[in-house]
């Protein structure tokens, strides 16, 4: 190992961690009530909206079809691995089998 | 010894956790395929896996990657990709702030996406949250490093993932968690607003800062919106 890629790793590993236990201890200083309390309630739905909406919105026909199978295998079964599968199915059919029609 | 019920909850996130790490492990073997590719040893790939543990800056590194790394872009490539960590364990007080400081950071550092949300969806649901994202971290830390590793000592020969759909089950895995957080229509703007700015955002700036803007929108929406319901 070069001392340049021990020093970037190094680097690397500590801004990741830096970020990761530095959101928990700033979390000390956030009121418990009010608005900011409100706005840590709301982030994880939110955060979540914004990981998923490009990859199905700008996927194509196929991934915006699994998405929604997806969706209703998870509202209907409240389990997570039947609706990754039911998605993850659903691509893998839609990419591989649909160009052959 | 942990109880009775602590092992119950541990097993329950091993379980939530188990589909996401299959899909971990493609991806940790495509990742150390490409590390080969890109110049990086079996020593620095098991390093880079096990200090940083974060998949998509890892990515962005092999764009950077030389035979003398460039170490200041490495590290403000990996700062810029993975701020996200600092909204994500910004909501954990709740679930670790009782433990002394010292093991609550320890355990900062095994926070994923996939398992911060599992873990967030247990607690929506009045689960042990904290149990099933820590046990399901590391379930994934391991994953991850063996599978890159292997990836790496592998080399090529490997097939491309997104032939499997691998690469939408992550967005099926999120999909899915987003339906077990929806607490009432008072969720769906904010959502949409989330959603809206983030593939706006995805379309004209580079890297993951798509998640922290549209996040960022829809989770202030959504304070604002609840707090002038309870103002008089």
């Amino acid at each position: 190992m070069t001392p340049e890629a021990a020093l970037a790793i190094a680097g690397m590993a500590l801004v990741t961690y830096g970020v990761r236990a530095g959101g928990f201890l700033l979390s000390a200083y956030i009121p418990q009530s009010g608005f900011a309390a409100a706005w840590l309630r709301h982030l994880p739905g939110a955060m979540l909206a914004a990981i998923v909406a490009p990859g199905v919105l700008t996927g194509g026909p196929v991934e915006a079809a699994a998405a929604v199978l997806t969706v209703v295998t998870a509202i209907l079964t409240r389990n997570l691995f039947a609706a990754m599968a039911v998605g993850t199915i659903a691509v893998w059919l839609g990419r591989s089998v649909l160009p052959l029609i | 010894m942990p109880d009775q019920h602590e092992s119950a909850s541990i097993l329950n996130g091993l379980r939530l956790c188990l589909p996401v790490a299959i899909s971990v492990a493609a991806y940790g073997l495509v990742w150390g395929v490409l590390a080969g590719q890109a110049g990086m040893t079996v020593a620095e790939v098991a390093a880079m896996s096990a200090l940083v543990f974060a998949g998509a800056s890892q990515f962005v590194a092999l764009e950077l990657w030389a035979p003398i790394p460039p170490v200041w872009s490495l590290i403000a490539a990996a700062l810029a990709v993975n701020l996200r960590f600092v909204l994500m364990t910004a909501t954990l007080r709740p679930l670790f702030g009782h433990l002394p400081k010292r093991a609550a950071l320890w355990r900062m550092h095994l926070i994923a996406d996939e398992t911060w949300a599992i873990g967030m969806a247990e607690v929506a649901k009045g689960r042990d949250g904290a149990a099933a994202m820590i046990a399901g971290g590391l379930l994934l830390y391991v994953t991850w490093v063996t599978s890159t590793v292997t990836g790496r000592v592998l080399g090529t020969g490997l097939e491309d993932p997104t032939r499997w759909g691998l690469d939408f089950a992550f967005i099926a895995v999120f999909l899915a968690l987003l339906v077990s957080l929806w607490r009432g229509i008072g969720d769906l703007l904010p959502w949409l607003v989330a959603g809206g700015v983030a593939v706006a955002a995805s379309l004209v700036v580079p890297g993951k800062w798509y998640i922290i803007l549209g996040g960022l929108a829809g989770s202030l929406l959504g304070a604002w919106q609840s707090t002038r319901k309870q103002a008089p």
